[in-house]
């Protein structure tokens, strides 16, 4: 996704940074390099620190320690109005007292821009965010998209080398927030600066980013595309916290190669190993889990589990599937609409292969964060 | 009250055959109205135009007399002192509510209410005794080494009494418009480039406007009918129309004369109501809100 | 927003002098009121209950204070009965006529004080009300209407009319509904409305100085007079009864308030 040449977009580097009210550490030693031009997106539960990076960048917040680079420059003091980076907040910001028009001139006026180069940039920011009819409405008059859009034109207009955007879309709805998805895609592509996204919405970051960086607890859980944090989470928080998973918690015993787990008298094994003293779990994608009747056959070396549906859920594409194991906990399974339906309360069995379970350290904060 | 009525109470009033009872409502107080304010009212303009006898003498007399428009003008001049002294002290105090935490903003607001605790005629009296020529301001100069001032009985001494009387009138709707500020836009001009005096210049400053006009025309109006202050603070050159107006009716008993006075004050009152009604609904008095 | 440090005790030391502005003279009285010289001069001489003593035993300040408290009793009933039951009225009438009404009814606020009471005072001689209970409390009640009209109409714009049809939905009948539901939750504006309104009237002086006869004065009147005809120290002592009684009725209120918001919650 990432467009080829780049030289618009800033890079940024933090280097152990950070942040403490108090006792409390909102920020608690994250580095993090941003390359120019890419589109990078924090993702993570609320108060998990996404957003105090964000502040620390933009120049709203100053660090307790640590580095900050943007475009090679440290920017550490220098206060926000001189940091030249274009911010979309969440509450879109908009001048109310000055109509879309002025509101897309402001920045251009502080930097002195003539009135004709000013007129034209504003009128070219405008229609890149399909706003070029509205240059004389007041904020009051818009929708929220629009106000977004012009807020979004507001924050480009002076070709900053990079953006920042707080949950651009978190007060939209669904149907309006994907059509705005494609067009902050786009409006990326285009411009080629270094856009950083900071969202709650695993789902939104899978979509825009070229890469995310997990937030939890003032830290930073991982950094990746989307494709490696679905299938290879380096920690338990992010297997659960990016697309749904499935916990198996039980008895493990660890050979040189393979790990076996029991839970409720039921044994599985996971064909990899984890290293240090850390309770290992399994985590499994719905996808990778299969619901048979008992006694059907399953493919050969399949891990089994007894348990009942719990709960049936038709999604159009496919049907989504809770069933209680055992030992009470819980696991989702996904199956396309082809293959047999299951009733409540039906027992049944769920396979999956060794392989694709993933092993990682148990964190009993993984799932109470995510509530 | 049973069930069984319910098909015949809905709770809507709306129904047809119904749209006189909002009215008899407020029968009571409207009749009052017309006698106690209406029907007064209606007399002084009946007076000012016809004692001694049927015209416009009266109205002649005002405005061909020296005296009176060096009051009218006084008047005016008085009030917008007022109001200046107003908005200046007002703004800053302000803005500080819209800042400090819950415990000082409660102390702050204390000191705005405080005033109102104590009877607005004592209130005048404390002020004769801060600023009268042994009072309080003028002791504590002489005991800091300064001539004494003289306060009492001049027009500063009248506009810093009136001025801290109608103070509140100034603060509370200033503040209710600045609490509603989003300071979040203060952030969002600054990410644009602008450093913090040109973001309260460009947008704070703008959006409070509406607060300083609203506060701004209270308070003027208010100061235009003042009577008390300046009576007991003022002395014979820093009489305000409102004296005048109790001068002709009390003590001369020339009814006319003061009718025609206060149609005056009381046409002014309104017509700078009247003109300021549309700027106070000025377009984006409900945005910026939180 | 962030301010520089230089801005904010430059704001602060502003507000400072502005906040003494403010409170200062309502104090200035207190130490007045115990002077031994029957002066106003400052600083006080000597310590003396004297003028407290004549407060309380001359018949010109104790009769006028009655009177006062008589007044703003009845106007306090009379104006949140009248301004309440119109506060409802406008509530549920069309906007339009609404607002045409209710910029009717806050005149008595914009009026100058001696232009009205100049009117009231000629129509008063006509109907033989100066100097009478009757004649202060039409005048006062009036002038007390428009606050209670705002408090009332402010807690009744916050109040969800579709809780009277939930209660409608109920079985409530519409007078059981206005008292069981309605009722309760504008009730604190109606009640701050009966304290603007005994306020307005117990404070009010410039149409009380014209109604007023020998026989029958108000406190504010008796304290004008006092002023005007001498530096008489009682005026102090009045002053700083009132403010010790204010000070203790709304601190009572305060602690009221704040103890049944924390049982509330």
């Amino acid at each position: 996704m990432k467009p080829a040449q780049q030289s618009k977009g800033a890079a940024i580097d933090l280097e152990s940074v950070s942040k403490a009210y108090g006792g409390f550490k909102a920020l608690d030693g994250v580095s993090l390099r941003i390359e120019p031009g890419e589109f990078m997106t924090l993702l993570g539960p609320s108060g998990s620190g996404k957003t105090t990076t964000l502040n620390v960048v933009a120049g709203f917040t100053d660090l307790t320690s640590g580095k900050l680079l943007v475009g090679g420059k440290n920017v550490v003091g220098v206060p926000a109005h001189k940091r030249n980076i274009g911010v979309v907040f969440q509450h879109y910001a908009l001048f109310p007292h000055m109509s879309v028009g002025r509101n897309v001139a402001y920045p251009l006026t502080l930097r002195g821009v003539d009135q004709a180069t000013r007129q034209a940039r504003v009128a070219r920011a405008l229609d890149m965010v399909k706003m070029g009819d509205f240059a004389h409405r007041y904020p009051s008059e818009l929708s929220g998209g629009q106000q977004q859009r012009v807020a979004l034109a507001r924050a480009i207009v002076f070709d900053p080398p990079l953006l920042l955007m707080d949950e651009p879309l978190g007060a939209l709805d669904k149907k309006l927030r994907e059509w705005l998805q494609l067009e902050i895609k786009r409006i990326h592509r285009e411009l080629g600066t270094t856009f950083v996204y900071v969202t709650h919405d695993q789902e939104e970051a899978l979509v825009l980013s070229d890469r995310i960086a997990v937030f939890n607890r003032g830290r930073i859980e991982q950094v990746g595309t989307g494709r490696q944090l679905y299938d290879e989470p380096a920690t338990l928080f992010v297997g659960r916290f990016i697309g749904d998973s499935t916990v198996l918690r039980g008895e493990a015993r660890s050979d040189g190669t393979s790990t076996a787990l029991t839970i409720a008298g039921e044994t599985v094994t996971a064909s990899t190993r984890i290293n240090g003293d850390a309770r290992p779990v399994m985590l499994l994608r719905p996808e990778k889990l299969a619901i048979r009747r008992p006694g059907q056959s399953a493919a050969d070396g399949a891990n089994r589990l007894s348990g009942t549906i719990a709960e049936a859920i038709y999604l159009g594409s496919e049907s989504k599937y809770e069933v209680k194991l055992a030992d009470g906990s819980a696991a989702i399974v996904r199956s396309p609409l082809t293959g047999e339906s299951f009733g409540l309360g039906e027992p049944v069995e769920l396979c999956f292969h060794g392989a694709d379970a993933k092993l990682l350290a148990d964190d009993s904060t993984a799932d109470t964060t995510l509530t | 009250m049973s069930a069984s009525e319910l098909p015949t109470q809905p709770a809507a009033d709306v129904r047809p055959g119904r749209a006189w009872r909002p009215f008899a409502l407020t029968a009571p107080a409207l009749i009052l109205l017309v006698a106690v304010i209406g029907y007064p009212l209606f007399t002084i303009v009946l007076r000012s135009l016809s004692e001694p006898e049927w015209g416009v003498q009266n109205y002649v007399w005002f405005f061909g007399a020296p005296i009176n428009l060096t009051v009218l003008q006084r008047t005016f001049t008085i009030s917008a002192w007022v109001t200046i002294v107003c908005v200046i002290c007002a703004y800053p105090y302000a803005y500080l509510m819209t800042a400090v935490g819950p415990r000082v903003r409660l102390v702050l607001v204390l000191c705005v209410l405080i005033p109102f605790w104590v009877s607005g005629v004592v209130r005048t009296l404390s002020w004769v005794i801060l600023l009268q020529d042994s009072g309080v301001i003028n002791s504590l100069l002489r005991l800091a080494g300064f001539d004494g001032i003289r306060l009492i009985r001049t027009q500063t001494g009248v506009v810093i009494g009136m001025a801290q009387v109608l103070l509140p009138f100034m603060i509370l709707p200033l503040y209710s418009v600045m609490k509603g500020i989003d300071l979040r836009l203060m952030r969002a001009a600054q990410s644009l480039g602008a450093r913090p005096s040109r973001a309260f210049f460009t947008v704070y400053l703008p959006l409070s406007l509406p607060g300083v006009y609203a506060g701004a025309i209270i308070v003027f109006i208010l100061a235009l009918g003042f009577y008390i202050t300046p009576a007991l603070l003022g002395g014979p050159r820093s009489t305000m129309l409102s004296t005048l107006v109790q001068t002709q009716v009390l003590s001369l008993l020339q009814w006319g004369r003061g009718g025609a006075m206060g149609v005056v004050l009381l046409v002014t009152t309104f017509v700078l109501l009247a003109l300021a009604a549309p700027v106070m609904r000025s377009r984006y008095r409900e945005a910026g809100r939180r | 927003m962030e301010i520089k440090p230089l801005t904010r005790v430059i704001l602060g030391l502003v507000c400072l002098l502005v906040a003494i502005w403010l409170v200062a003279p309502t104090l200035v009285v207190v130490p007045m009121s115990f002077n031994e010289n029957k002066s106003l001069a400052f600083p006080p001489q000597g310590f003396s209950w004297q003028w407290y003593q004549n407060f309380f035993t001359n018949p010109d300040w104790s009769s006028s204070f009655l009177n006062s408290l008589k007044v703003a009793s009845v106007v306090a009933v009379l104006a949140t009965v009248l301004g309440t039951l119109a506060a409802f009225g406008l509530d549920r009438m069309k906007a339009g006529s609404a607002n045409l009404l209710r910029m009717l009814m806050l005149t008595p606020m914009v009026v100058p004080g001696v232009v009205l009471a100049i009117g009231i005072y000629a129509v008063y001689l006509d109907t033989h009300l100066v100097g009478t209970l009757l004649g202060f409390v039409l005048a006062h009640t009036i002038l007390a209407l428009p606050f209670v009209l705002i408090a009332v109409s402010a807690s009744l714009e916050v109040f969800d009319r579709r809780l009277e049809t939930a209660a409608a939905s109920l079985g409530a009948g519409a007078l059981t509904a206005f008292r069981t539901v309605t009722l309760p939750l504008i009730l604190p504006g109606i009640l701050s409305g009966l304290l603007f309104a005994f306020a307005t009237s117990f404070d009010e002086i410039v149409v009380s100085l014209f109604i007023t006869n020998p026989y029958l004065k108000t406190l504010p009147v008796q304290i004008f007079s006092s002023i005007t005809r001498d530096a008489d120290p009682t005026v102090a002592a009045v002053g700083t009864i009132l403010l010790f009684a204010t000070t203790i009725l709304i601190g009572g209120g305060m602690l009221l308030l704040g103890r049944e918001r924390k049982g509330r919650q």
